[in-house]
Order: C-alpha cells, then structure tokens, then sequence
C-alpha cells in the first residue's frame, strides 16, 4: 500500500508537472487545453473501470470468488467518479472552445449514457439487501452493459454526425507534441493507480461489512484496542 | 514572479483550467476519505457491539 | 413433453391469462396516446412544428409505454411461485423465458402499432413516412421487451422496484431509439432509410439471441 501511494503521488507530480508547466501553449486552444491532461485520462479510466468492473463481475459469477464480486462492487463507485470528471472537465474544456457548457457531442452524449449505466449498477446494488445476491446481479447488469457500450457508442457517433455535421473536431488533435504527449500518458498511469488505492479503499469496507461476524474481524477489533 | 502570475492565469483560461483541476481533485479525494471513514465508523460500532457482550 | 411444446404451451397459457386481464393490454395503449396528446398541447399545435418532432415524440412516448408495461411480465408468475416452477423444469430456462417475452410482446408491443397511424395524423406526419413508422416500430418494440425483460428479470424480488427498473433500462434502450426515430425522420423527408431498417433487424436478432440468456440467470438469482 505506501509503495501503491508513494508511486502513484510520483506519477502524479511528474505528469502535472510536465502537463500544466513543461508542455507548450497551444497554438489554437492557448491554455484551455491543458483540461485535457485531466479530461481525456479520466474518459479512458472511465471505460476500462467499466470492463474491469464487468469482467470481476463474471469471474464472481462463474467461479463464486467473493474477492471477484467485492473488486465488481468496489470498483463501480471510483468508475462513476472518473465518468463525472469526464463530463464536467469536458463541459468546462467546451465552454471557451464551443461558447456554451453543453453540446450534444458524441464523446459527451455517450459519457452521459456511461454515466447512467454506473448509477444503475450503483443503484440495483443498493436496492438489493442480501449483498451476495446484489454481486449477481450487478455482475450480470454489467455483462449486460459491456455488450451494449459499443452499441450505444457508435449509435451515438452515428447520431452525431448526421445531425450535427463535423463541427466539434476541435477536440480532435490530429497530432499531438511529444512534450504534451508524455504528461498525458503520465497522467492516464496516474489515475489507473489512483483506481487500485480507491477501489482498494472501498473494497475493504465492503469486505468488513460482509465478514462483520468472521472470527479475523473480531480479532482485528480486540487487537485495536 | 511574474513567470508565477502567468502560470496561474493560464493564458486567460484560468477559470476553467483551475476549476476542472480542483473540482478533479475534490471528486478523488472523496473517493479515498469517504471509505476510510465510513470503514473507521463501522470498526467503532463493532468494537461498541463487541465490549457490550 | 418436448421444448417446443413447452415453449408454445408457455405463449398459449400468458396469453390466455393477459385476455382475462383486459384492462392490463389496453393500460400501455392509453398511456401512448395520452403522452402523444400531451405535446401539441405543451408546444403548441404549430403544423411544422409537431412534423419536425412527430417521429421523435412517438418513438420516446412508445419507450416510456414499452418500460410502464413490462412490470407485468414476471410480476404475478413471481407471486404465485409459477416462476420458480418454470425454473425447476428440466428444459433450458432462457428458452422458456423467450416464450414469455414473446407472449408478453404480443399483448403490450403489437397493439401499439394500431394506435400508431392515429398518432401519425394527429402529429400531420406525411403519409409515405406511415408505413416507415410501423416497420420500425415492429422491429423495434420487441427489441424494448427483450431488453426490458433483464431489467425486470433483476428488479422482480425487489419491493420498490419501478424507479431503480426504468435506471437500468432506459440507457439500453438509446440505440433502438436512435436508429428507428432516425428512420422515421428520413422517410417523411422521403430519404431511403435501407441502413437503418438492417441495424434495426441486426440488433433485434441480436437480442433475440443473447437477451435470454442474462433474463435466465437474473431470474435465477431473484428467485433465491
């Protein structure tokens, strides 16, 4: 754990560094475009947490691996977090660039609706009370969803360009810097490591609550005082 | 210090640059403290459970 | 007896028991063409207008009617325990789950299509469009049934189920959404909308396929 943190604390400083001070001004966007070190790592995490998340659901669903269902559950939160970052930093980006907080752009639409399928998965767990039966079903939800994410995601690429036309490629860079480049992929390994400390984090709550009559956690307890 | 004024103001986008890094950093601190307390909370309740018996 | 006994043995009884129960058939229908009414009165009856969003409004009130409907389809079997009966028969659940679907489809899907060419005149959608709006709307609403069926699959122990149910499914519905809406609007424009009717027959085999599957294991799961 100190050495997950220590690693992930030095990632972080390098890649902020390197983004917000080392990397050249744009010569299109100025310095709006330094949201991308934080906008574009956090749409990847976004996506990968979802597939993590579907694949621990059916490594639990198939092999009834409680550690697999906690990893699931645990993961969903720090996803849904990642998904909203996403958004409000795109929303923030596309205020300068686009002169309004919200465009129906294909990369924000589609977050959105990744958004929502993090609430659902998040919400059918909480709605459940038996917790062994809510990793099934979130596992199985999630299946659900990361068959059907590619779907909605080129529907709504689709959707986009016919009625919008090619005005927000702005956000598309058809090469990028080396300089502004290096931060970005700093940033992105920054944040995987931050989801492992996160989800790491929830998942032991999550495991205390479900083994709260183990005889570890009682020993845990009595060996705390 | 000038060179310190310029890099806070980022290039007239500072606005919305600093917003996405603090409102970024406010979400992923949430997603480390929420647990750690909420974990703190629950060993309490079980060690008050436990001292009763 | 053998599958395919049971599998129409399964659509006979649901829809024996659905005509019993009229009023559950005709519920979704008023609701379609209540939300329908709904905009021109909202927005204003301006010809142009309600033409420029007819598809659209039919399509979203059709997916609002599809999700108020679907609480019925495992709802009363999971009551009277008959769920778990289909469960413990020796014939692969999802096979039997597709007959309900199917069953279900035909009581609360189809009928949609007849209220439809109504709706089409009260919103002044061009006639060529019509017979767009009705393929689509056959090709699409089983696909909302199908999908559905998961979401009620996973929600049918809860208590409160509704509000969590319409949270998991709506988001799986945006691509039938698109593509039919989509392909209304082109043909009232008189475009050819070939494209979008094969997206709309590949996703509907798709789920014809695949969707069974997880409502098998999340019936499963409810019932213990």
């Amino acid at each position: 754990m100190p050495w997950l943190v220590s690693a992930f604390v030095l990632i972080t400083v390098a890649g902020l560094y390197g983004g917000l001070v080392l990397a050249p001004t744009d010569y299109q966007q100025g310095d709006s475009y330094r949201i991308i070190y934080i906008h574009v790592p956090s749409a990847w995490m976004s996506l990968f947490i979802y597939v993590v998340m579907a694949v621990a659901g059916a490594i639990g669903l198939v092999w009834h691996i409680k550690l697999a269902e906690i990893v699931a559950i645990s993961s969903a939160s720090v996803g849904a977090s990642f998904t909203f970052i996403a958004l409000v930093t795109g929303s923030l980006w596309g205020k300068p660039m686009w002169g309004t907080w919200w465009v129906w752009d294909a990369r924000l639409t589609s977050e959105l609706i990744l958004l929502f399928l993090y609430l659902g998965v998040i919400g059918l767990y909480g709605a459940i009370d038996d917790k062994r039966t809510a990793s099934r079903a979130v596992a199985i939800l999630a299946l659900v969803g990361v068959v059907n994410i590619p779907i909605i995601h080129y529907s709504v690429i689709w959707w986009n360009t016919l009625h919008q036309g090619p005005t927000v490629t702005k956000m598309d860079k058809p090469s990028i810097h080396v300089s502004m480049l290096i931060p970005l992929l700093l940033m992105a390994l920054s944040f995987k490591f931050f989801y492992v400390i996160a989800m790491l984090q929830r998942a032991r709550v999550e495991l205390l609550q479900r083994e709260r009559n183990a005889q570890w956690v009682k020993n845990l307890i009595s060996g705390s005082k | 210090m000038s060179s310190m004024q310029e890099f806070f103001a980022m290039g007239g986008y500072a606005f919305y640059v600093w917003t996405s890094y603090g409102l970024t950093l406010i979400v992923l601190l949430a997603n480390i403290i929420i647990p750690v307390t909420q974990r703190k909370r629950f060993l309490r309740s079980l060690a008050l459970k436990q001292n009763r018996q | 007896m053998s599958l395919t006994q049971a599998f129409f043995a399964i659509i006979r009884r649901d829809l024996v028991l659905a005509l019993r129960r009229r009023s559950e058939i005709a519920n979704p229908l008023l609701f379609f063409v209540l939300v329908i009414t709904l905009f021109p009165l909202g927005i204003g009856a301006e010809p142009r207008l309600l033409q420029a969003i007819a598809p659209g409004v039919i399509w979203v009130s059709a997916l609002l009617a599809a999700m108020l409907s679907l609480d019925s389809l495992f709802r009363s079997d999971f009551d009277d325990g008959s769920l778990e009966q289909i469960l413990l028969s020796p014939h692969p659940t999802s096979v039997l789950v597709l007959g309900k679907i199917i069953a279900h489809w035909l009581v609360t899907g189809l009928p949609l299509l007849v209220v439809a060419p109504l709706l089409a005149v009260f919103l002044g959608m061009p006639n060529n469009s019509l017979g767009i709006l009705l393929l689509t709307l056959l090709l699409g609403t089983p696909v909302l049934s199908l999908i559905g069926a998961i979401g009620v699959a996973l929600t049918v122990g809860l208590r409160r189920g509704g509000m969590i149910l319409s949270l998991l499914v709506l988001p799986l519905y945006v691509p039938v959404l698109i593509f039919a809406g989509n392909a209304v609007q082109m043909a009232s424009s008189g475009l050819p909308v070939d494209a979008q009717i094969n997206i709309l027959i590949s996703i509907l085999l798709m789920a014809l396929v695949l969707a069974p599957l997880p409502v098998a294991a999340a019936l499963k799961m409810s019932i213990n």
